[in-house]
């Protein structure tokens, strides 16, 4: 049984691809990319991208286990997303995922939907030289809400948690030549939710239907090649949810339950020499260490495309870039 | 650099600053602050209502109480003024908490050893299941498992027992009529509703001592938490001003007493043997496909050993075990009629596109695993009413103990029913079938929930006319929940409310006459 795919997808994978995205603000407002794929001003960077993890152990706490009577979960994301320069330094960003999930065994029945919608501000205050590279300082805050009625008290099923939640999440990022690291912090504060049961079981008794969510929290360390041209990056990722319960023995998963995940992956994103502005990115993840959710492998893949609104501008930075060069 | 440098301190401690105080968060239950009990009246004469099992009220006596003027009465008084001279938040929000009902407050906490021991227990290596053991309740796994049935008997054990005691504990309040601490003594702050309720023997100690020892039978792994919770209900009556020490001292005898007679009962109520042995899991089978029917399978991985296919024999409260047989409605859809297929496509075209306001009927009645059950569901939806009643404790016990025992007793035909036909659940006869809610291990003819929503409707609408409507819209909902969720066909449900009401009305028959109305 075991959600975690959920938790994770909800909460992580649009993240990351979206930075993927955001990649091309990065590199292209700090480097001296002929091409000028900038995500300067006025530049909206929007794709689609689809995602498909699967597990069949999960954690129930701290124990690893597999499930007969679920075998192996299965959740398919379709995403889109976008990226708009509102200025060089500030960037809104959203992202809307179809989920849909099933399980391999047993008789319990998957559940699909629209799910939450992430928007994203993100700021870039610093951007400087030190030592051989360049370092820059990010400030992003998001908000995430339930945009359909799904269910979210059916996991490992369920394909969400409906917390609407508020992330702040401040990042690091260092570049010498075309290696890069980036770190980054974010708190999460989740909002609580209701579900269809007036009483529910944590470690006592709720006589409600109103479900305290607790916070959460994550850091990240992502590193790798970043040119102009293409990124190829590995990244860690460790999640962990600030109260919450455990699962007890051969129970069922309860969305306030403390799901802790710490995952690995690789993304790459290449730009296309044929068409300006589209791009390719790819990438897979899996879930070295958790509690109270399911050991995830995902692959996903997107296709993402610049649209540029300011043509006249656009032309003047190129100059403007080549002359740097 | 410099800029750098504090634009990155600024960061993180923007970061950890966020982080570190946990916001604690809280949400409140619905009863959690509920009123301070107000009977409307006493029940003064509720010793000569009729008790479920004692012989009368005064089977078990209980000594005269010392005169109020007694040195002995003067030095109890003393208890409850030093006990308000240092009341702290916490004790005052004890007595709130003890102060809304004791029958309330126990029942919740029923429902919520339910709730946490209603777990299926994990398989062993070789594909079959260990059985929960009383005799050693700390391992796993756990005992018991607070399935529906187990569930069902231990609300109406405890319920009964309530009642009985505190019948027997009016009589005696009547017989005695030593008056409450305030009304002797005028420096004793009543903190509850004042009443002319004789306080001799305590009904609180009476309530918590019947409960506690009927624990030990039936959540023997959570006796230490249980007089915990004994402990704070006696005091919180004597710091209220509401009993003196030998108000609770005589109470709590008299609790334990009853619970005794019930725990009797239920060593032999056949309860014990319920689980069943392989031989009669066998045979449940072979007897079906001699009737050219199709058996039921579980569907578990691996195979899960059916629930409880005895609980039908169990001793129910409100007939004899040949009513039982009694009630026993006629046969399903045979496995090979085209009614069988019909009703099997009715549920697959149910869950192939379900609704998201079926889906919200399906969970709000699942009361599935790791919750307090059907009959848990009930019992809540009774108490929230039942707050609004103004009922004394003794009437409160009285209609929980009519409403649980008719959900034992709807348990025990449901299940006398459900292994006499055995037959398959929709999901067997028809693999596509995917479930909105747990499948429950143990055949389909008739529905549980049908069954206890039609005996809970039924004496629940006795009880409170004004809502009997309500009660059955939603025992019709709760029914009809289970062919939402895929795991009952249309015949399931209806025959279960039909024979759930009948089974309720066994219980509204006893409430007419038990001297109460």
């Amino acid at each position: 049984m075991y959600e975690f795919v959920i938790g994770k997808r909800n909460l992580f994978v649009p993240f990351l691809i979206l930075l993927a995205c955001m990649g091309n603000a990065v590199t292209g407002s700090a480097q001296t990319d002929a091409d000028a794929i900038m995500m300067t001003k006025n530049n909206f960077c929007t794709g689609f991208v689809y995602s498909n993890s699967h597990w069949n152990n999960y954690w129930e706490g701290t124990l690893k286990r597999t499930n007969e009577n679920i075998g192996t979960v299965t959740t398919n994301m379709y995403a889109v997303m976008g990226n708009y320069g509102v200025s060089d330094k500030l960037n809104i960003l959203f992202g809307l995922p179809y989920v849909q999930t099933k399980a391999s065994a047993g008789t319990l029945h998957g559940l699909k939907g629209l799910q939450d919608l992430s928007l994203w501000i993100k700021w870039n205050p610093v951007e400087t030289d030190l030592g051989k590279g360049l370092f820059s300082l990010y400030g992003i805050a998001g908000y995430s809400f339930p945009v359909s009625n799904y269910v979210a008290d059916f996991l490992p099923l369920s394909i969400g948690l409906r917390s609407k939640s508020l992330s702040l999440r401040a990042m690091a990022d260092y570049q010498v030549g075309n290696l890069f690291a980036t770190v980054s912090g974010t708190y999460v504060f989740r909002s609580d939710i209701t579900i269809d049961r007036t009483a529910y079981y944590t470690t006592e008794m709720h006589n409600t239907n109103v479900v305290d969510m607790p916070n959460a929290s994550s850091y990240q360390v992502r590193a790798g090649y970043r040119s102009g041209r293409m990124i190829a990056e590995a990244i860690f990722n460790q999640w962990y949810t600030l109260g919450g319960f455990d699962i007890t023995r051969n129970n069922m998963p309860f969305p306030s339950n403390r799901m802790n995940a710490a995952t690995l992956g690789v993304n790459v994103k290449y730009n296309l020499k044929a068409v300006s502005g589209l791009s390719l990115i790819g990438g897979g993840n899996t879930t070295l260490s958790g509690r109270n959710m399911g050991q995830s492998t995902a692959v996903n893949a997107g296709i993402f495309y610049i649209l540029d609104f300011s043509k006249k501008q656009k032309q003047k930075e190129k100059a403007g870039s080549s002359k740097k060069e | 650099m410099k800029q750098v440098i504090k634009y990155s301190l600024l960061s993180v401690l923007a970061v950890g600053y966020i982080a570190s105080p946990s916001c604690k968060k809280n949400t409140n239950g619905r009863t959690d602050y509920a009123p301070i009990l107000a009977p409307a009246k006493t029940d003064i004469d509720a010793g000569n209502w009729k008790p479920v099992l004692l012989a009368g009220a005064t089977e078990f006596s209980v000594a005269a109480p010392a005169a109020v003027n007694s040195t002995g009465y003067v030095a109890e008084l003393n208890e409850i003024k030093a006990l308000q001279l240092n009341i702290t938040a916490e004790q005052q929000a004890k007595i709130n908490y003890w102060g809304a009902g004791g029958v309330l407050r126990w029942n919740e906490i029923m429902r919520e050893l339910v709730a946490k021991y209603n777990l299926p227990p994990y398989q062993n290596a070789d594909g079959t299941y260990p059985i929960p053991s009383a005799a050693n309740p700390f391992a796993y796994p756990l005992f018991p498992f607070a399935n529906p049935p187990y569930a069902a008997r231990a609300y109406a054990y405890v319920s009964a027992a309530q009642y009985d005691a505190l019948v027997a504990a009016w009589y005696y309040k009547k017989q005695y009529g030593r008056p409450a601490p305030y009304k002797t003594d005028a420096t004793i702050k009543p903190m509850l509703t004042q009443t002319d309720l004789p306080s001799y023997p305590s009904e609180a100690a009476v309530l918590a001592g019947v409960t506690a020892e009927m624990m030990k039978l039936l959540f023997p792994g959570e006796i230490a938490n249980i007089q915990q919770k004994l402990e704070e209900a006696e005091l919180a009556a004597i710091a209220s001003g509401s009993a003196t020490r030998s108000d609770i001292e005589a109470g709590e005898a008299l609790g334990r007493q009853v619970a005794q007679k019930f725990t009797a009962r239920a060593r032999t109520d056949k309860a014990g043997a319920a689980v069943g042995t392989p031989a009669d899991w066998a045979a449940f089978e072979s007897s079906t496909l001699a009737k050219g029917e199709i058996a039921w399978i579980s569907q578990d991985s691996p195979k899960r050993p059916p629930m409880l296919p005895l609980f039908g024999k169990v001793t129910p409260f409100l007939f004899d075990a040949n009513t039982t047989l009694a009630l026993r409605p006629g046969p399903p859809p045979s496995t090979s009629s085209d009614q069988m297929k019909k009703e099997t496509a009715e549920i697959n075209a149910f869950v192939s596109n379900p609704s998201r306001e079926m889906i919200r009927i399906v969970h709000f009645w699942a009361d599935g695993v790791g919750t307090y059950t059907p009959p848990g569901h009930w019992d809540a939806i009774a108490a929230d009413d039942f707050i609004t009643k103004n009922f004394s404790e003794v009437r409160w016990a009285r209609n929980m103990a009519l409403l649980n025992m008719s959900l034992m007793d709807a348990a025990i035909v449901c299940w006398d029913t459900k292994y006499a036909y055995f037959n398959p659940r929709p999901s067997q006869m028809d693999a596509s079938i995917k479930t909105l809610t747990g499948l429950p291990n143990f055949p389909s003819y008739i529905s549980g929930h049908s069954t206890f929503s039609g005996a809970a409707a039924t004496i629940l609408g006795y009880i409170i006319p004004e809502k009997a409507n309500t009660y059955n819209a939603m025992a019709s909902e709760a029914s009809v929940s289970r062919m939402y969720g895929g795991i009952h066909y249309r015949s399931d449900c209806e025959t279960g409310i039909a024979t759930g009401q009948k089974v309720g009305a066994f219980a509204v028959a006893r409430a007419r006459t038990d001297g109460a109305d």
